[in-house]
């Protein structure tokens, strides 16, 4: 009898441990391998973009498509925003939801990161005010947009991505920008979603 | 359990520590490198996508 407790604190303890262990691998493994693959990504498409344009340019999915940079996160701020919105592209950094607009077209640019453990690209993202930029880089173009507004919705609510948000059956007329990422922190029972609209277009920097 | 384990152990006191610590790191090696990436996306308590597209995630990879 003596034994067998013995085992079971053992065993609970050792649990323990596993446990602080996986914990320590959420926060802070996986955003190694998020560092990882972003600078995969960032050489790729800086190659991608210094070779001569081609007309028909289509990322691949699981591939680099822009640059986000957020001035409010510090000039340090700067992720390569993957194509896909699978489990896989979100652990390389913020994805693009395929099908919506690309940068500067017109409808809903749509981008959605992890909140909290992959680097917490949008980890943030809840101290956006209306007003402040959100730069996308592309090939040619570094496109400002600028946050309008913010929301909290259910998982479920797809009208955030829609062309026009929040009206799924409009026509969209402006470029906007909605980045959508979980809420609260460490849960995913809603998500956190900034919207915003192109407000300029400037040649890009290197 | 660990008792059992460590009498176990071959050698004098140093041997037996250094061995205990080469199989803890092992231990830790295999959750960190194998069980860990494939236990994370079941727990999933971060997931940013609104309306999660599972149908076209399946068949893409």
């Amino acid at each position: 009898m003596r034994i067998l407790i013995r085992n079971l604190g053992e065993l609970c303890i050792t649990a323990g441990l596993v446990m602080l262990l996986f914990v320590t691998y959420e926060l802070w493994g996986t955003g190694r391998y998020t560092r990882q693959q972003q600078d995969v990504l960032n050489k790729e498409l800086l190659k991608s973009w210094q070779a001569p344009n081609v007309t028909t340019e289509k990322v691949k999915l699981g591939k680099g498509l822009a640059m986000i940079r957020i001035p409010r996160f510090g000039p340090k701020y700067r992720f390569v925003i993957i194509e896909g919105v699978d489990l896989a592209d979100l652990r390389k950094g913020p994805g693009h939801y395929p099908g919506s607009a690309l940068p500067g077209e017109v409808g809903n640019f749509v981008v959605s990161g992890h909140r909290t453990t992959y680097s917490a690209p949008f980890n943030r993202a809840g101290e956006l005010r209306a007003g402040d930029k959100i730069l996308i880089d592309t090939r040619q173009k570094q496109y400002v947009y600028e946050v309008t507004g913010k929301r909290i919705v259910k998982p479920s609510a797809v009208e955030v991505t829609a062309p026009v948000p929040l009206k799924p059956k409009d026509k969209p007329t402006k470029p906007m920008i909605t980045l959508t990422t979980c809420h609260p922190k460490y849960s995913a029972a809603q998500r956190l979603i900034i919207f915003g609209e192109l407000t300029g277009e400037l040649p890009r920097r290197a | 359990m660990y008792a059992w384990i460590w009498r176990h152990l071959p050698g004098q006191w140093q041997a037996k520590t250094a061995i205990a610590a080469a199989l803890i790191l092992a231990a830790a090696a295999v959750l960190w490198y194998v069980v860990f990436p494939w236990l994370e996306p079941k727990i999933q308590f971060d997931r940013g996508v609104i309306n999660t597209p599972s149908s076209s995630a399946t068949d893409r990879r």
